[in-house]
């Protein structure tokens, strides 16, 4: 290797400081407070893992009944993006690191069509090229996985980047936990499927803001998420006001 | 995800094919209850349907002992059933005695006069889709343990069955599933969610409605919900606000 090809391709490595690692594990810390809502928490994790790595996009899914995968969080949550999560639920390196629970590493993805037929295409098409997927451990079990996409060739993962994903990941897994309630085995199932329907609350207001405004979904996300945060709100708390309450809906079209 | 398609499938044939009882209202909730009772190892099942403040407005049960389980949980306005509603999530106690002895504080009521009545396990699975929700689902057991976890995904499918009669219910549109319109096509279900909040600001009715509403289309036109929905959020198709009617945009 030339020492210029070393330089260049240290430049494309993203070696992570121990010092944005820091800031990044105290704001977790504090967002686990006592009330903490685990949708803000979910994609707050996944704007600072897409920031961490320089990812073109960072995606969240849990695993529902039998392992089926739904998209939970992105850090950005553009519809055909939100398409290429669920549609892991069939095939694709999400699905690979909750079945092994061993973390996917930089895959290219356009030699991948061999390995993921309906995925890797579909990606590559959404303008991405390499993948990496990161398994949401709990003691035994992987309850769902984190999806990094680049938006350069494969291999810009650096050695040292992995463990800091799969701490972020880790973390992740334990805000599912909410810790202080846990005195019995059958709660994780419990919020697993409480989170699972905060989803399903946030795509129903997406729609909601959308017919109201005349915005795209993803602009209707972008209103949600910044009225939540202009009034230091939750973003679950602002997705339900804005399917009962016609006041914050109006407030938010008017904003 | 083939062979999880097909349990669904097998569980809903189940209680399409259960013979019809004789009162015959409500009777596809009384099926589901039977079917979920036999199924899931459970001493008997029951479904409250609650209306926005809490009040149960219907019930269907497998057999007197499950609709008195119920029943006092609308008495004493606490229990399983009502902290699964209010909650959104399911609850699921697998040892009562052991819940009472360690939580004494939960259900002072209710949980004693069940576990007199003999019930040893509950769990309740809330009727909903995001923001809409509709009721609950109880399973009791007399024996105290845990479901499998075929069991809990069972469960809520029975939950999603339940669900969906309701809805269908409300548009009298036929339940009986002769038109299948839903399908797993898992990568466009937000868009299934969206459309939803979408046609309840359109017509400005309730979300729960606004999703009987689209399937209602979707069998009128014998078109598969994905492809329904998928037409709402693009705004190629806006509903009527007389009901389910034949064509797209104008």
């Amino acid at each position: 290797m030339t020492a210029h090809s070393r330089t260049s391709r240290e430049a494309s490595m993203t070696i992570v400081s121990a010092e944005r690692m820091a800031t990044i594990f105290v704001e977790v810390a504090d967002t686990l407070v006592d009330d903490f809502d685990l949708m803000d928490f979910l994609h707050m994790l996944t704007d600072r893992a897409a920031d961490l790595v320089s990812a073109a996009a960072v995606g969240l899914v849990l695993a529902g009944r039998d392992g089926r995968l739904e998209f939970m969080a992105g850090s950005n949550e553009d519809v055909k993006l939100v398409e290429l999560f669920q549609l892991q639920t069939h095939e694709g390196p999400c699905q690979e690191a909750f079945r092994t629970g061993v973390p996917v590493i930089n895959v290219d993805l356009t030699e991948a069509s061999d390995r993921w037929p309906r995925f890797a295409p579909r990606a590559t098409a959404a303008g991405f090229q390499s993948v990496h997927a990161f398994p949401l451990r709990l003691r035994t079990q992987v309850i769902g996985a984190l999806n990094v996409f680049g938006d350069t060739k494969g291999g810009d993962f650096a050695g040292t980047d992995v463990p800091v994903m799969q701490a972020l990941a880790d973390v992740a897994a334990i805000g599912l936990l909410q810790e202080r309630a846990i005195r019995r085995g059958e709660l994780l199932t419990e919020q697993l499927q409480g989170a699972l329907n905060s989803r399903i609350v946030i795509e129903q207001a997406k729609g909601a803001v959308a017919q109201a405004t005349g915005l795209d979904v993803d602009e209707a996300f972008a209103a949600i998420r910044g009225y939540a945060r202009r009034h230091n709100r939750k973003l679950t708390e602002v997705a339900h006001g804005v399917l009962s309450d016609p006041a914050m809906l109006a407030h938010i079209r008017d904003a | 995800m083939q062979a999880v398609d097909d349990r669904v499938s097998y569980l809903r044939n189940l209680i399409l094919r259960r013979a019809p009882g004789p009162d015959g209202r409500d009777d596809l909730l009384r099926r589901v209850c039977d079917v979920a009772a036999r199924e899931l190892s459970a001493s008997g099942a029951g479904i409250s349907v609650m209306t926005e403040d809490g009040i149960r407005a219907v019930t269907a049960a497998s057999d007197p002992a499950s609709e008195r389980l119920e029943e006092l949980q609308s008495m004493f306005g606490e229990g399983p059933c009502v902290d699964a509603y209010t909650s959104r999530r399911p609850v699921l106690i697998s040892d009562l005695g052991d819940l009472m002895a360690k939580e004494g504080g939960r259900w002072p009521f209710y949980a004693p006069a069940a576990h007199a009545d003999g019930l040893r396990a509950v769990f309740a699975f809330p009727l909903q889709i995001g923001a809409a929700h509709l009721g609950v689902l109880d399973v009791f057991r007399d024996r105290a343990g845990r479901l499998t976890a075929t069991e809990f995904a069972d469960a809520l499918t029975f939950a999603d069955v339940t669900v969906t009669a309701l809805l269908d219910r409300q548009e009298q549109a036929e339940s009986s599933g002769i038109v299948d319109i839903d399908d797993d096509a898992a990568e466009y279900r937000a868009e299934l969610f969206q459309a939803q909040g979408m046609v309840m600001v359109q017509l400005g009715i309730p979300l729960g409605q606004a999703m009987a509403r689209i399937r209602a289309h979707a069998y009128a036109e014998n078109r598969r919900l994905s492809d329904v929905t998928r037409d709402i959020v693009a705004r190629r198709l806006r509903l009527d606000r007389d009901g389910p009617q034949p064509g797209g945009s104008p």
